[in-house]
């Protein structure tokens, strides 16, 4: 979730009232924002820093307020605002238009070596803003929570602003060699090559971050005005000639990226935030863009589209009884201008260009329900008559960890991720031979395979507990994950049981036991005949002792055996322990579960 | 106290002594209870090896009444035996005297007397022998002269059968020292269940008691179509970074996904459909292949709407699964790399938020949280969505307890659902509330094999519902 950080007296001015930070903490939970802290650059500072460096910074009171994931339209104070004066409706939702120059449009031409790198790109111009400081901050703010958030860091979409009075199109959009381009940028004293500046970056906190995108590249993105003058080399920095200042007044702004649709999105936020401060309040000016098939486009689109939803849906799927009138004044506040037309059921809601997070008649039904307060909505039950069932698997499980726990030993409850060497080295296995499924990305070796064995687990709960009174009996009962090429994702989890006794003699009588008890409960008799279980030795010497168990032809389900060097214990060798894992599957029953699987 | 005055004198007379001393005897010369001898033993013992003490048991005898009385005059059979003269007793007059019943048998089993049935005047009793030793008159004078112990145990036992005498100091008549309640009791052996698993038991409870069934939950292994683009979570979403998932590097991809199904989801990503626009992107089915540890349990109720789908006619349902998600996140106090997720899903005819709100207020109700409100969300595959707050008590503010929303049409509508059908849905961590109600603020301490087995083994019953709110902990985000 976005955080947006705004001066909470400019907030107050701008919102034409006070509140307490109770009231305002109220008003945002009603809204669906939060008052996640109040802060000051200072705090935030001497919290990071230490109180020395903090020393100078300001001590103005700043809101930092949580938005929804799809509102990119309240990532800034413009559109906060905005969004809660219509809420309250203290203003009307302003009407966003776009206009032709009076003079040549600006026109921004793609060339086709773009195709494989960075295809798409959007423009639009700003004309006679009037920028004050916390104006110009709030809009270089604005365009990087868009770059963090919509944008996926740049890689989607790049957004560059650049001084069009500093600037003579027609623009190009093209992709060159990186040796090719050459130019100052943003903040540097002197001219760079492409290469160059890549090296540069690399120790740069900021931009190190989005590299990536394009390093490995034949060809990188770049944008030229008519004299040659580099605008910007997206998705990582403009140039120095055009960059905008509190005093610029007229802005050149073009996005570029891998998806069109939010290219396009990204555009319509800032000309419809900014616009504001234009002289024509709310007025954009349109540019022009050239495809490399030839054909043009003009942006920004700031579409509005109509939707129609019927009164008595948006009553049904909320659960309230308001009339048409009232639901249409609902979503009015919530920036989604509303009539009621036809037959007087019917409700026109015009979606202007800053709400694309409305992209279906639920999205419309939210907001009626928002407006209306969720906390007014009466509660009531659903009538929906089941019968509840337990999963076999789970309720065999639940069960069975009730009496292990009756025959003395203790639950643990371990990872399910662990390192190769836990399963495979620790274990004295070849890794190969476990058939785990690795995990592509893990952060650290802890998480480089699920679990084939629960033993690791419990044995390392052994070593983190033993300073506890001797013996430790210990059990648990969950999944571990083996390849199968017979599943649709190609990998299975199986339930297993495991027990150690951990103790100065190896106590295998008491492993056995426990083993004849879980057979007892299991109501799985001993002896070869009628299905029993048999415990044979296994031929290799050394190696654990083999259970058989002929039910349903399935045979070999656990181990029993004793550890005498354990590799994850191996502090301690006067000590050892027992172990026996169990397969407990075999005993689930498939029937009487009325999800299929 | 190991440092009291009698445990001082105690070692000065040890160190005098030769070959120990007796507590008894040394409380006697000291003039002290003997308890309070016996009681700086102990302290010196728990000092460890300072002195060594052995127990041992002394027995004293005395005599009863009777036996006193024998000691003096003679036993009865003695006394029987010498009141009879040369020409003998008539039995009849023999019986009044004091000592005539019992002094009779034993007398006659002693053969110092004879009885002569056939005398003119009824039975005469005669002597048999001219003299005789009075061994039991001998031994209780041995008793009363302080020398019990020459006596054999049989002999002791003889003649306590016969009440002459008795052992002193049996502990029937002796004061006990008051039990020490404030002392721990033995705790008996046994086994312990996971505190979180506790939990869990009675999350299921609850959700069995509203007439949820349980899903199948047991693949940790998930495809990213069924993690996220069945749930309509676009292909650039966040959540599907590798900073956020554990994708897999073998199996790599899912083998085989539902294709008409796919084709469906494909089309409302990328063009929309089912009255939406759409995300507008181009869907690549490489990205739905990849195969991740699921993120959410969501997967599964996927999966579970899905199976709904396919059967016809539309059956209402509820559903709940409580099981493990995985995260490649930052660890930290509160974090780990997987935790477990509890969700609810409720499928029907005309469903509403306010019969979210209404299944959610019974629910928290049954966990004792009564006091909750709702804050507008957003997450990818509901609509609407809310968070739901309760009031902590502790905590003087509300604090977030579960997420909840009614899932998206683009995520129903293409697995074949009724367009009338509404599901709604919620979900918490297992976790958190664990924590909340045990105090533990190091989620390492509780999951994991960095787990306190004390705690295990201390950890009380799991009553959600029945209990004051828990303290307040410092980490409760």
């Amino acid at each position: 979730m976005p955080t947006v950080s705004v001066k909470r007296d400019l907030l107050f001015q701008a919102l034409g009232r006070t509140y307490t930070d109770e009231e305002f903490d109220e008003l945002c939970f009603e809204f669906g924002l939060e008052l996640d802290e109040i802060t000051s650059e200072k705090e935030i500072i001497s919290k990071e820093q230490g109180n020395v460096k903090a020393a100078g910074a300001s001590d103005v009171v700043l809101y930092k307020i949580d938005v929804p994931a799809n509102r990119y339209d309240l990532l800034c104070l413009e559109g906060l605002v905005r969004g809660l004066q219509v809420f309250k409706e203290r203003i009307k939702a302003p009407v966003y238009k776009r206009v032709m120059p009076d003079g040549k449009i600006q026109k921004l031409i793609i060339t086709e070596e773009t195709a494989k790198i960075r295809p798409f790109a959007v423009a639009a111009v700003l004309r006679n803003i009037k920028f004050t400081k916390d104006r110009y901050d709030s809009f270089i703010e604005l365009q990087e929570k868009l770059h963090q958030n919509i944008c996926r860091k740049r890689a989607l979409v790049a957004i560059g602003t650049h001084d069009l009075d500093t600037l003579s199109g027609p623009f190009t959009y093209t992709a060159k060699r990186p040796s090719d381009i050459k130019f100052k940028p943003l903040n540097k004293t002197k001219e760079y090559t492409a290469c160059e500046l890549m090296n540069i970056y690399k120790t740069d906190n900021h931009l190190k971050h989005y590299l990536h995108i394009i390093e490995n590249k034949p060809l990188y993105p770049v944008i030229y005005d008519s004299n040659g003058v580099v605008l910007s080399m997206p998705p990582i920095i403009n140039g120095d000639h055009s960059r905008i200042t509190v005093n610029t007044r007229n802005i050149f702004i073009e996005c570029t990226g891998t998806d069109f649709t939010k290219a396009k999105i990204v555009l319509d936020i800032i000309v419809t935030m900014f616009s504001e401060y234009c002289e024509n309040q709310f007025t954009v000016e349109a540019a022009e863009v050239v495809f490399p098939n030839g054909k043009s486009h003009t942006f920004p689109e700031l579409a509005y589209r109509k939707e129609m939803v019927r009164a008595d849906l948006i009553n049904k799927k909320v659960g309230i009884r308001e009339t048409p009138e009232n639901l249409a004044k609902l979503l009015t506040r919530m920036y989604l201008k509303s009539e009621v037309i036809g037959d007087g059921n019917q409700i026109e809601i015009e979606i202007p260009p800053t709400r694309a997070d409305i992209i279906h008649a639920c999205d419309i039904v939210e907001d009626a329900a928002i407006a209306y307060g969720y906390n007014n909505i009466q509660m009531t039950l659903p009538k929906t008559y089941t019968i509840a069932n337990q999963f076999p698997l789970n309720k065999l499980t639940e069960l069975l960890r009730h009496d292990m726990a009756a025959a003395g030993f203790t639950e643990a409850l371990t990872f399910a991720l662990c390192s190769q060497e836990d399963i495979a080295d620790k274990l004295g296995v070849d890794i190969s031979a476990t058939k785990a499924v690795h995990i592509s990305n893990p952060k650290t070796a802890e998480f480089q395979v699920a679990r084939t064995t629960l033993l690791p687990g419990l044995l390392k709960t052994i070593a983190a507990n033993r300073k506890m009174p001797l013996p430790l009996k210990l059990f648990e009962i969950s999944d571990i994950v083996i390849k199968d090429s017979n599943t649709d994702v190609g990998a299975k989890n199986y339930r297993h049981l495991c027990a150690v006794y951990y103790n100065k003699n190896p106590g295998f009588e008491i492993i056995h036991g426990l083993l004849d008890r879980i057979m007892q409960l299991l109501d799985v008799l001993p002896g070869e005949d009628k299905g029993g279980y048999v415990i044979k030795a296994s031929e290799v010497k050394m190696k654990p002792i083999k259970l058989e168990l002929k039910i349903d032809e399935r045979m070999d389900f656990g181990t029993m055996r004793i550890l005498k060097h354990s590799k994850v214990i191996r502090e301690d060798p006067e000590h050892c322990l027992s172990e026996c894992p169990l397969k407990i599957d075999w005993c689930q029953t498939s029937a009487s579960h009325n999800i299929p699987r | 106290m190991a440092d009291g005055p009698v445990a001082e004198l105690l070692l000065r007379r040890l160190e005098a002594s030769d070959g120990g001393l007796d507590s008894a005897e040394l409380a006697a010369e000291l003039g002290m209870e003997h308890q309070a001898v016996v009681g700086a033993v102990k302290s010196l013992q728990a000092l460890g090896e300072v002195i060594e003490a052995e127990l041992r048991s002394t027995k004293r005898w005395e005599l009863t009444a009777e036996g006193e009385e024998i000691a003096r005059e003679g036993s009865h059979e003695a006394r029987v035996f010498r009141s009879i003269p040369p020409e003998g007793l008539a039995q009849s007059e023999l019986m009044r005297l004091p000592s005539g019943k019992v002094g009779f048998s034993k007398a006659m089993s002693n053969k110092w007397i004879r009885v002569d049935k056939s005398a003119a005047d009824g039975p005469r009793v005669f002597r048999v022998v001219d003299s005789m030793e009075d061994e039991v008159q001998r031994r209780l004078q041995l008793v009363r002269g302080g020398q019990a112990e020459k006596l054999g145990e049989k002999e002791r036992s003889e003649l306590r059968k016969r009440k002459l005498l008795a052992e002193v100091g049996s502990w029937r008549d002796r004061p006990f020292k008051p039990y020490n309640f404030l002392a721990h009791g033995v705790l008996p052996d046994s086994g312990h269940l996971h505190p979180l698993l506790k939990v869990r038991s009675q999350f299921r409870q609850i959700f069995l008691e509203m007439g949820f069934t349980e899903m199948p939950t047991d693949n940790f292994i998930e495809s990213s179509f069924w993690n996220f683009d069945a749930l309509f979570q676009p292909q650039q979403h966040p959540a599907r970074d590798q900073h956020d998932t554990f994708f897999l590097r073998d199996p790599a991809e899912a083998l085989q996904l539902p294709m008409d199904y796919v084709q469906r989801v494909k089309r409302t990503h990328s063009q929309g459909g089912y009255g939406s626009q759409g995300y507008k992107y181009n869907w690549k089915l490489d990205e739905a292949r990849k195969n991740l540890l699921r993120t959410h349990t969501t997967s599964a109720s996927a999966r579970a709407l899905y199976r709904l789908a396919q059967k016809k006619p539309f059956t209402p349902v509820k559903y709940f699964s409580i099981d493990r998600v995985f995260r490649n996140e930052t660890l930290d106090a509160t974090h780990l790399a997987e935790f477990h997720q509890i969700e609810g899903v409720v499928a029907d005819h005309g469903l509403t938020l306010g019969h979210l709100m209404g299944v959610l207020r019974e629910f928290f109700t049954k966990l004792g949280i009564t006091q909750l409100r709702f804050k507008p969300a957003y997450n990818p595959y509901t609509e609407p969505s809310m968070e739901v707050f309760s009031y902590h008590q502790g905590l003087k503010k509300w604090v977030e307890v579960g997420n909840s929303g009614v899932f998206r049409p683009e995520m129903l509508l293409p697995m074949g659902l009724p367009e009338n059908v509404s599901v709604i849905a919620w979900g918490l961590s297992l976790e958190r509330p664990t924590m909340i109600k045990y105090g533990i603020n190091n989620i390492r301490e509780l999951v994991g094999h960095k787990v306190n087995l004390q705690m295990v083994y201390d950890s009380p019953l799991c009553r959600l519902d029945a209990e004051p709110r828990p303290p307040p902990t410092q980490e409760a985000a």
